[in-house]
């Protein structure tokens, strides 16, 4: 795993708050306006030549390395885990002097059944495992059966939950729901980090996603997440800015530093290098390391990958130059 | 340019610094180079010599570097510039609308095609951020020039029965030295004008790019003229006898001057002016949003912007949260090389503008509570940190003072009408910004804010399709839209030279009141009531023969103050439905219908004319109450085609008080002709009869109480028309004066209007024929557009 600032230290969990509905009730967001400042944001802020390069990395060490795929099996998973521990080709992070870094992803994300084969690769290399729950993609398997999944999970091995949230209490705007569910969800986690996945590509409005942000934070959520990547639209920057936006005020308020993972969609280095732009901009330095953001993605690695070999030889790469995962 | 590169990428991996991300100016350099840093003028097509020989430095205010040395164009080679315009105005102007299309859209193209030199050197040149006149001020070029081949191609549609001007004298700003010059050029070669152009002196260099692709596009000789000065070069433009119109955007103290300078000149006037444009944040707006929209308000191009919004005014409830969130995002700005696309601010323009802003916050820091933003400043150059004062109150000098820099003065309120209130305490009225998710607050407030420009959850949205400019001190004209193109337009026609007339003369044999019956004292009238003159002083009339008809109230400045007071307690007038105000405008051609043998004998009675004339002018009266009635709920304002997913609405606005001089040739129909239209688009007015034969108008109070026209809508004043219209065209509180009577002042009116930059419309000498002036042509003088941009979207 990515070395931590120093100084860093174990940042204390999100214990949420109470259900506050005042607060809820008073969220705005002006979707044209946050579209705008999400369009011109990639460009004001331009990374070049060995920041570049760096900017690279750090995305590289917050990706959460994802397969969610029926077709998944042990030999899938364990060659995933290989590249979770060996990212970059060994001759690139020579040339770009970064050996130091002993670079890693952020996690291995991966099905509850995968759990144990992925935990048992990633032995000793530091890296955590997440497991998608809660009767992912959909969440609508009895609540019962979505808390025991958790569990098991956490029981397997898996130190990050990646759950999603009823869609239908936000629809209803039934909040004391969503909280109770999300409250339910992180208690089932234990110790293991619970991140609430909103499927923002379903909420449809703005105004739903920063509601339904803002009552996960409040149920104790470690970290908040776009999509499965099942859904019609994942990440974007709208969405990302609206809910950062959220983790802003929820840490002003109550001063817990609550995570953020877009996931899906994310598949080029430029478009890393914009998100990472935007949460440095709107949410401060500290919320580009992996216990605070974290990339969902599957084919972003392989490009970050051209682009380092790009700034080392001069020369366009291709993609069948850098191992698979 | 040097740019730091030592930073090994463990260290940033730690620190997640952006780093340098430097435009190259090389291409820029070298087209400089390639001209020897050194430009002529560009006059009938050709790059030539200044007569004086004299040059001046152009400096990159990012670094004081040299970047070229621009000619001082002196008397003779403005001169030459005019004479090469003039030459070739009528070819151009009969090249035609597909012809004129053909040229703006080749120098649309060439824009495009060079679209990364335009930025780059206008980058260097004025040291605002690569991005933005990479992505806002080039991109804006284009598309004015492809708007404006669109409106080349319409013409005979869109506007018909007008034609150009003639020649237009440009005098343009530093801040967005190449937008400027399209929202100049492009509306006057579309509709046929040919153009002398002054760039700043600070930013003369993408004009000569500029005139360079004029070349390229094979645009005739003539038809675009740049030549390069300071100050005494523009006001030899502007006061050039051989130029028809002047356009000219920069400060409100040049605009008075140049008001002044062309004051009876009969040039047609542009006016873009400064302005300190409120910027509204309600409890219930997207405060996150509203923060990010102020950047784009007033730390866009340093705060180098007319219509900045430059006034924060946010509701009390929210203030404290929203000034932490403004001072956060402060912090996060970042201000370098103009050349460096990841930073937010560039340079101010030149040395002495930060010495300016500098001593202006200075002056009125201690009123407020001043932040800076933390961010780094470079070592060197012009450079002016993002700052908020709050806690200032509107009499703080700084509320009040335009700053043009990245300065943000605050201020609170407790209810819209409060806002309103506030927004409207200034002399300037350029822009406004409301930000509120509710649209029947924002649609309620975009109206009552005296501006020409408002965005709705938004700042600083432009574009080609919708007019931009100004009310009060900010000036009057538009740019963009059809609106604009007006600036660049007269109507087909001419009108005789004024033949003043005068009243007859009293005959001592005849000095009892002729008229049988009980006498009838004209008095004014006030506020919908018949008052007698301040001064208690009459002015006899006499008709042909000589003989007392009537006295008159010899009307005193008193009584034009009272007027004006009147007529502002009138104006929920502008709020009448349309419906109501044609209905009144009816019910005014009905009643004076049913005295038509009286105003016809009063007319030859007055005027000494035939009966078929005296009815002829009687039935064109109400030809004229009928069609203002007809337009006043059908004269409608349009939604502009902007590209963003919202509208933008432009609303014919009422100008609020005009002060009205009729002419003495239609002594009834003068009167009708302007008021009629005046009050249809819900004007309130302070009327100064014909001078020679008032009776028509002070005959007509009885018509007006009979029709239900609101007391103080229409005020009138007899007397002499000279001494009051001064009174008038003085007074702060009076919007636009029309001057059609018959003395030779509509100089020394425009001169006295300068000082609040009123609108005014004067008849410079000519005898207009009221029959031949079309309702629609005066509906425009009675308004003004306002767009109001409303963006939406939700899921």
């Amino acid at each position: 795993m990515a070395e931590y600032k120093e100084g860093d230290t174990m940042l204390p969990r999100n214990q949420g708050t109470s259900l506050d509905l005042d607060w809820v009730a008073s969220l705005q967001v002006n979707t044209s306006a946050v579209e705008r400042r999400a369009a011109t944001l990639p460009k004001r802020r331009s990374v070049k030549k060995q920041w570049q390069a760096a900017w690279l990395l750090k995305a590289i060490s917050v990706i959460d390395l994802t397969t969610l795929a029926g077709d998944d099996t042990e030999q899938r998973v364990k060659r995933l885990c290989r590249k979770a521990m060996k990212p970059v080709r060994a001759d690139i992070v020579e040339a770009l002097g970064v050996q130091d870094l002993n670079l890693t992803t952020g996690a291995v994300c991966v099905y509850h059944e995968m759990v144990p084969t992925a935990v048992k690769a990633l032995e000793g290399s530091g890296i955590p495992v997440a497991a998608v729950s809660t009767g992912f993609p959909a969440g609508l398997s009895p609540l019962k059966l979505r808390i025991e999944e958790i569990k098991q999970s956490v029981a397997a091995g898996a130190k990050e939950i990646d759950i999603v949230i009823s869609r239908r209490h936000v629809f209803d705007q039934n909040w004391q729901a969503l909280y109770d569910e999300m409250s339910a969800f992180r208690e089932a986690c234990g110790d293991a980090h619970v991140k609430a996945i909103l499927a923002t590509g379903e909420l449809n409005t703005l105004r739903n996603v920063a509601r339904a942000s803002l009552v996960c934070m409040m149920a104790g959520a470690d970290f908040i997440k776009t999509s499965t990547g099942k859904e019609k639209v994942n990440a974007t920057l709208p969405v990302s800015l609206t809910m950062i936006r959220q983790i802003r005020d929820f840490h002003e308020q109550t001063g817990f530093m609550v995570g953020y993972k877009p996931a899906g969609g994310i598949s080029s280095a430029k478009l890393a290098l914009s998100y990472l732009a935007l949460i440095k901009e709107e949410l401060g330095d500290r919320w580009l390391e992996p216990d605070l953001f974290r990339f969902g993605a599957s084919s972003l690695l392989t490009d970050i990958e051209r682009q380092l070999e790009h700034f080392v030889t001069g020369r366009y790469s291709a993609k069948h130059r850098h191992a698979m995962g | 340019m040097q740019w730091d590169e030592a930073m090994n990428i463990t260290e940033i991996f730690k620190t997640m610094e952006y780093g340098p991300a430097p435009e190259s100016d090389s291409a820029a350099q070298a087209w400089l180079e390639k001209h020897n840093r050194r430009f002529g003028l560009f006059i009938n097509g050709e790059f030539i010599e200044p007569s004086s020989t004299e040059y001046f430095e152009s400096r990159a205010p990012a670094t004081g570097e040299l970047l070229s040395e621009v000619a001082r164009a002196a008397q003779e080679d403005v001169d030459q510039a005019v004479a090469a315009a003039r030459t070739a105005q009528p070819a151009w102007e009969a090249l035609g609308g597909q012809g004129r299309a053909r040229y703006l859209y080749a120098l649309a193209r060439l824009v495009q095609k060079h679209a990364r030199l335009f930025s780059v050197l206008e980058s260097l040149d004025n040291g605002k951020p690569i991005r933005e006149s990479r992505d806002i001020d080039i991109p804006l070029v284009a598309r004015h020039f492809y708007y404006h081949a669109g409106a080349a191609q319409l013409m005979n549609e869109q506007v018909p029965g007008y034609q150009a001007v003639g020649v237009a004298g440009q005098v343009i700003p530093w801040n967005f030295p190449l937008l400027m010059l399209a929202w100049k050029i492009a509306p006057a070669l579309a509709m046929g004008n040919t153009v002398v152009l002054k760039p700043a002196e600070y930013t003369s260099i993408t004009a000569l790019l500029f005139a360079e692709i004029c070349q390229e596009a094979g645009l005739p000789k003539g038809v675009v003229n740049i030549v390069t000065g300071e100050g005494q070069t523009g006001s030899m433009i502007v006061s050039h006898p051989d130029i028809d119109k002047v356009a000219f955007t920069g400060s409100s103290r040049v605009g008075r001057i140049i008001r002044e300078a062309t004051a009876g000149s009969g040039k047609s006037l542009t006016l873009e002016l400064g302005g300190k444009s409120p910027y509204i944040v309600f409890d219930d707006a997207d405060l996150d949003s509203a923060v990010e929209g102020l950047v784009n308000a007033i730390w866009f191009n340093q705060g180098q912007v007319c219509c900045a919004g430059s006034r924060l005014l946010v509701q009390e409830s929210v203030s404290e949260r929203f000034y932490v969130k403004v001072r956060a995002r402060m912090d996060k700005l970042r201000v370098g090389h103009p050349l460096d696309k990841a930073i937010d601010m560039g340079a101010i323009v030149d040395p002495k503008q930060l010495q300016t802003i500098t001593e202006l916050v200075a002056k009125g820091e201690d009123e407020g509570e001043v932040y800076r933003s933390s961010c780094e400043l470079p070592s060197q150059g012009c450079y002016y940190p993002p700052t908020l004062i709050t806690d200032l109150s509107p009499s703080a000098f700084l509320m009040q003072e335009e700053i043009f820099g990245p300065v943000l003065v605050a201020t609170t309120f407790r209810i819209p009408s409060e806002a309103v209130a506030l927004a409207n305490n200034t002399k300037y009225g350029l822009a406004a910004s409301v930000w509120t998710e509710n649209i029947n607050l924002a649609l309620d407030l975009a109206p009552k804010i005296n501006c020409g420009v408002v965005w709705v959850n938004g700042a600083n949205f432009f574009d080609a399709a919708a007019g931009f400019g100004g009310r009060r001190e900010s000036g009057f004209g538009r740019e963009g839209g059809i609106e604009g193109l007006y600036a660049y337009l007269k109507p087909k026609r001419n009108f005789a030279p004024l033949v003043p007339v005068k009243a007859f003369a009293g005959n001592e044999q005849h000095s009892s009141l002729t008229s049988t019956g009980i006498d009838r004292t004209a008095k004014n009238y006030i506020g919908g009531k018949q008052k007698r003159p301040d001064g208690n002083y009459s002015r006899a009339v006499y008709n042909k023969k000589g003989e007392l008809i009537a006295h008159v109230g010899e009307g005193n400045r008193k009584d034009i103050r009272d007027a004006v007071e009147a007529a502002h307690k009138a104006a929920s007038w502008a709020n009448t439905s349309g419906h109501l105000k044609a209905q009144i405008l009816y019910y005014l051609a009905e009643n004076l219908s049913a005295r038509a043998s009286e105003f016809t004998q009063r007319l030859v009675e007055v005027t000494g004319c035939s009966a078929e004339q005296a009815q002829a002018e009687f039935d064109a009266s109400i030809t004229c109450l009928f069609q203002a009635a007809a337009w006043a709920d059908k004269y409608d304002g349009a939604v502009h085609n902007v590209p963003i997913r919202g509208v933008a609405l432009a609303m014919n606005e009422p100008m609020g008080v005009i002060g009205i001089a009729c002419s003495s040739t239609q002594p009834l129909l003068g009167f009708v002709s302007l008021v009629a239209p005046a009050i249809a688009m819900g004007n309130t007015c302070i009327v100064l009869p014909s001078e020679p034969f008032p009776l028509l108008a002070t005959d007509l109070y009885q018509v007006l109480e009979t029709s239900d026209l609101p007391g103080g809508v229409v005020n009138i004043v007899t007397g002499e028309q000279k001494v009051l219209m001064k009174t008038l065209s003085e007074h702060d509180d009076v919007e636009s004066v029309w001057y059609f009577g018959d003395e030779p002042i509509s100089g020394s009116i425009e001169k006295a209007a300068a000082h609040t930059i009123k609108r005014t419309w004067c008849n410079h000498g000519q005898r207009y024929d009221w029959t031949q002036v079309s309702m629609k042509e005066m509906l425009r003088h009675a308004t003004e557009v306002k767009n109001i941009w409303v963006p939406y979207g939700e899921g």
